[in-house]
């Protein structure tokens, strides 16, 4: 079954360019991104397109003798360019793209198990007339449910080579290379009215139809999976224990992690300072560089063990159910369900969720969760929180035994944070992200076992994308921050932190930062933790002359002094609401692909962290 | 008779007769298999009631009752012929 079934040559117009560069199109989970991965064996590069926030995936596949550029398109049901993917693959098609050189043929992958409605882009694919070979994807899934094809009559039908592979298996695809080195283009054959896209399935339905083809039957364990996954008790039940398990993983596991890892490059700093001279060049290296990409690689652990989860709960088939069971609470916000495991993981950390929100296909929506999830409290707003509340709030029981203080104090700034997120979640869909409305249609494919290997390459994928795109900044940025805590020198050597350029910075927004009660030593902690906001911490000892490590309860006792209560309370407050995350900003222009998002983010959240922090502390300084 | 396609209930199958939204949406609603001739089958409702799961071309879609009650339909008497498994 699996051979390359040519069409007659009588009616082939032979094509006599060689071919370099190849489109790979294909619907949404045909199995698309698994055919790339084995073409390309994992030779792949990940970009944006310009100006615009779809990912840019090529590979190099290798034939004897030469070396073919694989475009893979974004996953579409049609060429009509209605959406932003479809107008990318039908400007990639057409060869207006920048960058992109106009493929000479096309491998169209098509599911085989649904091929009824697959069938109905082949229609505008075709009509390119580029030589184009159809690949049935998942065809031991198909053979396996008891469905079948006649593939050469099928072939007949379109006019173009047909061969039924999987992907997952590696199985038929040596038709891909005897294609590519022998592609004609597609033997003449009536296809309908593109533009009419009902046209186009009744007239897939037909040629499915003309070329026996035998639906698989639906297995009955995926019913009966979905019976027990979306009942009405036993679904939200298993919902709350898989999302429970996914936010634990990630605060339980990743946040370990992402400690070990820093303790472990700290040391690694430790350990080569001898080597270097003191002064001006070992601060630069271990301080500066070395510094700048430990909090590069410190994210790692933390995005590696979310993608792990929503790779497992993706390629299963399970993330679509629990978007189904999310979406009537998230609805309430104006977001859908699909929302809902990025936000929860931004619990722990904003980077991961961001690039999770890449699984919400609609791009407002997306972009909304992108917008809001650094409202939630993420596990770098902890050691502020806890010093701060340790120092000024004393521990007394509110009700009885349960719930102290401190501890109320520290759900509150949790809920505070929520409760901006969904503010701004309510405000973006009711005014700038309102504009075009598009229901909300989610497909539940069947349950599958997720592969090893596709899990796998996501992980590595994401990592990559991370490092590679986001990680320049984050460094950039760091290395910036470091000069201006290192400079001027003083006889070769870098001065105290209160003598540094950032001090004076201190002194010169003082000003600005007096009414929220803070004086210049905390606005030094705030331009520092732009970084990251655990800095302002180590910033704060440093500048009070305490180890926040080793002497906590000192670094305490100096705060005391320093801040007044309402101004502690104010700085409480700009922190949940701040933006001080480098490392989030560089995420968000890497998935909006411009610097427009993240400064808008920027602004908006340190302004509502400016006037919450304003608000709080005149209203204690009242009631104080 | 013509009812909406949110009325329909769990195992009952329609027939599409139109769709009364606007050209974007229903062009977004066709690429799943939504238009007017196609036969659907409501599979189930979300545990929470919303979104409702409908069956058609041997996928299953999900679509929020607002949108799926701007959809309108002639129900199809199919319980004695309905395949399982």
């Amino acid at each position: 079954m699996n051979q390359l079934l040519q069409t007659a040559p009588s009616l082939v117009a032979r094509s006599q360019q060689q071919i370099r560069t190849v489109a790979l199109i294909g619907p949404p989970n045909s199995g698309k991104t698994t055919l790339f991965n084995r073409l390309t064996n994992l030779r792949q590069k990940v970009g944006n397109y310009p100006g615009i926030t779809v990912e840019q995936h090529t590979g190099i596949m290798v034939l004897p003798g030469q070396e073919i550029t694989i475009v893979d398109l974004p996953g579409v049901y049609s060429l009509n360019p209605y959406s932003e993917d479809e107008r990318v693959a039908v400007n990639v098609l057409n060869g207006k793209m920048d960058g992109v050189p106009r493929p000479e043929a096309v491998l169209l992958v098509l599911d085989a198990t649904n091929l009824t409605r697959h069938l109905s882009l082949a229609a505008p694919v075709i009509a390119l007339g580029l030589p184009t070979l159809a690949l049935l994807n998942m065809g031991d899934l198909l053979a396996k449910r008891g469905g079948s094809i006649d593939a050469v009559k099928l072939a007949g039908d379109l006019g173009i080579p047909v061969a039924i592979v999987s992907a997952t298996m590696g199985t038929g695809l040596d038709a891909v290379g005897r294609f590519l080195q022998q592609a004609d283009s597609p033997a003449h054959t009536t296809l309908p009215i593109l533009q009419d896209v009902r046209e186009c399935r009744r007239w897939a339905a037909r040629v499915a139809s003309e070329s026996d083809y035998r639906p698989p039957l639906s297995p009955a364990w995926s019913r009966r999976l979905d019976d027990i996954l979306l009942h009405k008790v036993w679904g939200p039940l298993v919902f709350m224990i898989v999302v429970g398990a996914v936010f634990q993983t990630v605060f339980g596991l990743g946040q370990p992690l992402s400690n070990a890892l820093q303790d472990l490059l700290t040391e690694m700093a430790q350990k080569a300072a001898p080597f270097i001279a003191n002064g001006f060049l070992r601060s630069l290296l271990l301080d500066g560089i070395w510094k700048g990409v430990a909090s590069v690689l410190v994210f790692l652990p933390q995005i590696l063990v979310l993608f792990l989860f929503i790779g497992l709960l993706e390629d299963s088939g399970y993330l679509a159910r629990a978007a189904l069971i999310a979406d009537r609470t998230m609805s309430f916000v104006g977001l859908n369900g699909k929302a809902f495991i990025p936000l929860l993981s931004a619990y722990a950390c904003a980077v991961p969720a961001i690039m999770a929100s890449r699984t919400i296909e609609n791009k407002r929506d997306r972009l909304a969760t992108i917008l809001i999830a650094p409202f939630m409290t993420c596990s770098a707003r902890l050691p502020i929180y806890t010093l701060l509340i340790a120092a000024f709030i004393p521990e007394r029981p509110v009700v009885g035994p349960f719930l102290g203080s401190r501890a109320l104090a520290m759900l509150l700034l949790y809920v505070l944070g929520f409760a901006a997120a969904i503010g701004t979640a309510k405000m973006l869909k009711s005014s700038v992200l309102k504009s075009t409305p598009s229901p909300f249609v989610l497909e539940l494919p069947e349950y599958r076992w997720p592969t090893l290997r596709s899990v796998g390459l996501r992980l590595m994928d994401r990592g990559r994308v991370f490092v590679q795109q986001a990680g320049t900044v984050i460094l950039v940025v760091s290395l910036v921050v470091w000069g201006l805590t290192n400079l001027p020198l003083h006889q070769g050597h870098p001065p105290a932190l209160e003598d540094s350029v950032v001090a004076h910075l201190g002194h010169f927004i003082e000003p600005a930062i007096r009414p929220l009660g803070f004086n210049w030593k905390i606005g030094v902690g705030l331009l520092t933790s732009i970084v990251a906001r655990e800095v302002i911490v180590g910033t704060l000892g440093t500048l009070y002359g305490r180890d926040p490590q080793t002497q906590s309860v000192s670094l305490q006792t100096a705060l005391q002094h320093e801040l007044t209560f309402p101004g502690a309370m104010a700085l409480l407050v700009f922190f949940a609401f701040a933006m001080q995350c480098t490392s989030t900003l560089a995420v968000v222009r890497r998935e909006t692909n411009s610097w427009k998002w993240p400064i808008i983010q920027f602004v908006y959240m340190t302004g509502l962290a400016f006037l919450a922090a304003w608000i709080v502390n005149h209203i204690f300084s009242v009631w104080h | 008779m013509r009812i909406r396609l949110s009325d329909l209930k769990a195992g009952e199958t329609a027939v599409i007769e139109e769709i009364e939204l606007p050209e974007a949406e229903r062009q977004l609603l066709i690429r799943f298999g939504f238009f007017d001739g196609a036969e659907v089958r409501c599979s189930r409702r979300a545990p929470l009631g919303d979104p409702i799961v409908y069956s058609l071309d041997a996928t299953e879609v999900a679509l929020r009752t607002e949108t799926a009650c701007r959809i309108f339909a002639s129900p199809v008497d199919k319980k004695t012929c309905e395949q399982t498994g």
